[in-house]
């Protein structure tokens, strides 16, 4: 795994207030695979994912310790440029939250505030990001229509298409699939597998089906703690602690 | 069956019905009265006359726009102050006690009484800037009496728009600006438009801080600058109102109707504009 690491976390721990959310998480991810994070709720999985892209910091009261190397950089580190780290590293919310805005420029919003004004690059990105989250043949023809009027199946393949207009390395989805119905949530589960091609993908669930069908390797949070990270067929397989094989079998969680 | 639920339920939409007709038997009463005395009255001529002892020749006009000056100057002072505030004090402010203390402050200035800002008017802008008992006195003295209605509407408006749009922008490694100006503002500004123009229909109303700062004038000419003296319709209508002579008191009436209208078209705006907006995001 040594040389294809993408990301390497070393002793995270984060605090909202007096809670204590995750406690000396380490561990090291590898380029273009998916992973897993499971767990039940209030375990800590959202917060170790928000970590990733330092979205936790916009909560007031939090504190972060520990290193998040990214590519051999740690992202905690002053000179870090807060915009393009979460230029690199894409996110996609458990409740889909298109922009009041047209498909369009939903899609083109990350673009332009990145700097691309040229209507056919956006143009170009547009279509590209739509085609890479299979929504393209489904909304080329109302490109200027309310993104509120798509189905929560399309609304959420436009969030990741709109992750994906900036070329991020890394994309970080929080339960995608939570609020779709079961062939809006196939779709988006093809798109993941499909995505791994080319980024490094760190899903969240709570759905043990959906972790064992589409992640390369799976880590298990409890209150807070990483109790067990490894790929996911020996997870399931295999389970090395008692915990993470009670909550595999169904009996909490 | 609980005896006597249905009687209750009965009196109640009987009481609460009552209590509809009386607060639009008001309004009616009052349009009544005022088109009865005032439609005669109301013209062009009165629409286009400047005041005069002679009430066949008396007319509006000066109130009329000078009225447009003030609330336009107001709008021009209060609009950009009020929603940078807004925006400040929910976007940007930390959560301290300097904050709180601005936002109590804030709230208790949307109460202070409209005379009080009069005299301010006088003692800040009038003396002490020395400008006089000028349309941009009394335009200053109106924005700091209609800021904190601006201000909290706005705060309002922006509270409104979805923790999730803000959060989604931020992940897409937008600064605060950007969410700010991209997000927040698109989708609040038909709550803050709202909120202004209501605020400036409430300062077309308003006589008395007027009353201190253009003082009971006659004024016989039209302003065409913001540093000419000037009255205000609620005034004029106010100097009719008090005239012996009877004729003037209808002119009062055809007054009251004008700026009726001007107040029911400014809320006409902003309910088209809710609707519009409205309709675009959905």
């Amino acid at each position: 795994m040594i040389g294809n690491v993408k990301i390497d976390v070393r002793d995270l721990n984060v605090w909202f207030g007096q809670n204590h959310v995750l406690k000396d998480i380490t561990l090291k991810i590898k380029r273009n695979t998916v992973t897993a994070v499971m767990g039940p709720s209030g375990c800590g999985k959202t917060t170790f994912i928000r970590a990733l892209n330092r979205m936790n910091e916009l909560i007031e009261g939090s504190r972060t310790t520990g290193e998040i190397y990214i590519d051999g950089k740690n992202i905690y580190d002053k000179e870090t440029d807060v915009y393009e780290l979460r230029k690199k590293v894409g996110m996609v919310f458990q409740k889909p939250n298109p922009f009041p805005k047209s498909i369009f420029d939903n899609i083109a919003f990350a673009p332009r505030i990145h700097g691309i004004t040229d209507p056919k690059t956006l143009q170009e990105i547009v279509e590209r990001s739509l085609k890479e989250a299979a929504l393209w043949n489904e909304v080329k023809d109302r490109l200027k229509d309310s993104a509120l009027d798509l189905s929560g199946g399309q609304q959420q393949r436009l969030c990741i298409a709109r992750a994906l207009a900036i070329k991020p390395e890394i994309l970080l989805l929080d339960e995608p699939c939570s609020a779709l119905d079961p062939s809006a949530t196939a779709k988006v589960e093809t798109l993941i597998r499909k995505l791994a091609e080319n980024y490094t993908v760190i899903i969240v669930t709570h759905n043990m089906q959906q972790a064992a069908r589409v992640s390369d390797y799976a880590a298990f949070l409890y209150a807070g703690k990483l109790i067990e990270y490894g790929g996911t067929r020996q997870i399931f397989e295999n389970p090395q602690n008692v915990l993470t094989e009670k909550y595999i079998t169904g009996k909490f969680g | 069956m609980i005896p006597g639920r249905k009687v209750k339920e009965h009196a109640l939409f009987i009481i609460c019905s009552i209590a509809t007709l009386l607060s639009i038997a008001g309004l009616i009463i009052l349009l009544l009265d005022a088109f009865a005395d005032g439609l005669p009255w109301l013209d062009f001529q009165f629409l286009n006359s400047l005041p005069s002892h002679y009430p066949d020749k008396a007319g509006i006009k000066a109130a009329l726009i000078g009225s447009v000056w003030i609330v336009g100057l107001t709008a021009l002072f209060s609009f950009p102050i009020g929603v940078a505030a807004a925006l400040y004090l929910e976007e940007y402010a930390p959560r301290n006690w300097f904050t709180s203390f601005i936002n109590v402050n804030i709230a208790n200035l949307a109460g202070v009484p409209s005379i009080v800002y009069g005299l301010l008017g006088i003692g800040l802008f009038v003396e002490s800037l020395t400008l006089g008992r000028s349309i941009l006195a009394g335009a200053l003295t109106m924005t700091l009496l209609i800021l904190p209605i601006i201000i909290v509407a706005s705060r309002e408006a922006i509270r409104s728009v979805p923790k999730a749009y803000r959060e989604g922008a931020y992940a897409l490694g937008a600064t605060r600006w950007q969410v700010t100006r991209e997000i927040v503002l698109p989708s609040a500004l038909p709550g803050i438009l709202t909120g202004t123009i209501l605020a400036l229909s409430r300062a077309i109303g308003e006589a008395a801080p007027m009353i201190t700062i253009a003082a009971l004038a006659y004024i016989n000419f039209v302003p065409t600058s913001p540093f000419d003296r000037f009255t205000v319709m609620p005034i004029q209508i106010y100097n009719w109102v008090s005239n012996p002579i009877r004729e003037f008191h209808h002119l009062a009436a055809a007054g009251i109707i004008v700026l009726l209208g001007v107040l029911l078209s400014m809320n006409s705006i902003a309910i088209y504009i809710r609707y519009r907006y409205q309709k675009r995001v959905r």
